[in-house]
């Protein structure tokens, strides 16, 4: 076969749901995680959850990470998973960055999101549970 | 319709329009994994009849935006369309941002548009190494018509030319005078010039320059680039640029082009893969030190080295 023999790089989707237009967050992290070596889709922003999960089978993303600020998480992350779960898609872990609270986050948690970071997460932080997540701890 | 039954599983369910394995198809050719292997060689045969519509030109000159524009008008015509989208990977990290989605607004529900992004991974020329398998994969699942948007980080990525029927090449005004268009590069690939932004000011300009180049060139193949001037902020030009890529392929049909077009293409291509195995046959030949040690002490010259090298290879066959 042709000589290229590197590991795969991981494959994620940015997206950033809802109506807020705050992308900085979403921008800084797509950057750390190109810099980890990964390939970052980056869906911008005011994504339809349905448009989410779309690109995400589109694009044969590894993992989802989703940024939202504008207080709507608990109308948008739900459905993007159910959705996820209906496209066969499931599997696909999903992160979510933005100002949860606690209540919040237990909740989300419990519906399947694997990782949720506040504002105090570090970028190293995050490219290390991407890396988990995506199933290449190193 | 006989050979169906004689394709791997995964081959199967790509015709069928299964799209959750055409996506997972892209990512193990982009990986060079062996079932992708299998389904490219299965599905070749089925392959070579799809319009491949490739679009190039400088970075930030709106390609993304007129692919959008694009896709709204091929799809009021009922036209089912897929699209590749190469991004550069970093020389550094390796990674990539994948950001031409953005602008595909109309492709996030419609079921009949496919939208697929691609990091480059180290390969130059403005595709991924695997960008044309990708298309195949694209036109095996039913996907007639393919727009391929090339990464545009330097002047014009030539390569598109060698998976595309059509090339267009996108400029804007203002981008330099005429003598960068006399640079090489953008005649000999360009079956369509589209000036963006034309409600920019210049528009007019650059078009006209861009018409008395096309009508310079020497078209030998009987076929002479228009220039179709578009603005994707309000949808001008978009008709006249779509009915532009038409007559190309129309004429390419009418013409016999198109044949010898596929012929040249896939004779770079057969040759480039063979060429592939043949570096990293050399790069592993074990009298590789022996030959670069005299070479080190310059005691001969690189050229003297690999003739020499060539010379021994023929007369062992």
């Amino acid at each position: 076969m042709a000589p290229r023999k590197k590991q795969a790089p991981i494959r994620v989707l940015i997206a950033k749901p809802g109506l807020d237009g705050h992308d900085r967050g979403a921008k800084v992290v797509a950057r750390a995680l190109r810099d980890a070596g990964m390939e970052v889709i980056y869906a911008g922003l005011r994504q339809t959850p349905e448009a989410i999960v779309r690109a995400a089978m589109e694009e044969d993303v590894d993992l989802i990470g989703v940024s939202i600020l504008s207080g709507a998480h608990m109308a948008l992350v739900p459905r993007i998973l159910t959705l996820l779960r209906e496209e066969r898609g499931g599997r696909i872990p999903v992160f979510l960055g933005g100002i949860i609270p606690d209540e919040d986050a237990r909740r989300l948690r419990k519906l399947g999101v694997r990782e949720i970071f506040g504002p105090g997460a570090s970028l190293e932080e995050i490219v290390t549970s991407a890396r988990r997540l995506a199933g290449r701890a190193s | 319709m006989s050979p169906a039954p004689r394709l791997p599983p995964a081959a199967r369910a790509l015709r069928a329009g299964d799209r959750r394995v055409l996506a997972r198809l892209i990512t193990e050719t982009e990986n060079d994994l062996p079932r992708a292997r299998a389904v490219l060689r299965a599905i070749y045969p089925l392959t070579g009849r799809a319009r491949i519509v490739g679009l190039t030109g400088p970075l930030g000159v709106g390609k993304s935006s007129l692919i959008n524009a694009l896709l709204l008008h091929l799809r009021q015509r009922g036209r089912r369309v897929a699209v590749v989208a190469v991004d550069p990977s970093s020389p550094f990290s390796g990674g990539s941002v994948l950001g031409d989605r953005i602008r595909f607004d109309t492709a996030s529900e419609d079921p009949h548009v496919y939208v697929r992004s691609m990091a480059s991974r180290g390969h130059t020329g403005g595709l991924a190494r695997t960008t044309r398998e990708v298309v195949r994969l694209l036109e095996a699942a039913g996907f007639d018509l393919v727009l391929v948007e090339t990464v545009g980080s330097g002047q014009v990525d030539v390569e598109v030319r060698e998976i595309a029927t059509t090339s267009v090449v996108v400029l804007v005004p203002h981008l330099g005078d005429e003598v960068q268009t006399l640079k090489a590069g953008l005649f000999e690939i360009a079956d369509v010039f589209c000036v963006n932004k034309a409600d920019l000011p210049g528009a007019d300009r650059a078009r006209r320059d861009l018409s008395e180049l096309a009508a310079l060139g020497a078209p030998a193949s009987g076929w002479r680039p228009p220039v179709v001037a578009t603005s994707t902020s309000d949808g001008t030009g978009i008709p006249e640029l779509w009915e532009a890529i038409e007559a190309h392929e129309r004429y390419l049909d009418e013409s016999g082009r198109r044949l010898a077009e596929e012929r040249r293409r896939l004779t770079n291509e057969v040759v480039t893969l063979a060429e592939e195995r043949f570096r990293t046959h050399l790069a592993r030949d074990r009298s590789l030190a022996r030959r670069i040690a005299p070479v080190l002490a310059r005691r001969i010259d690189p050229e003297t080295a690999a003739r020499r090298w060539w010379a021994e290879i023929q007369r062992r066959r």
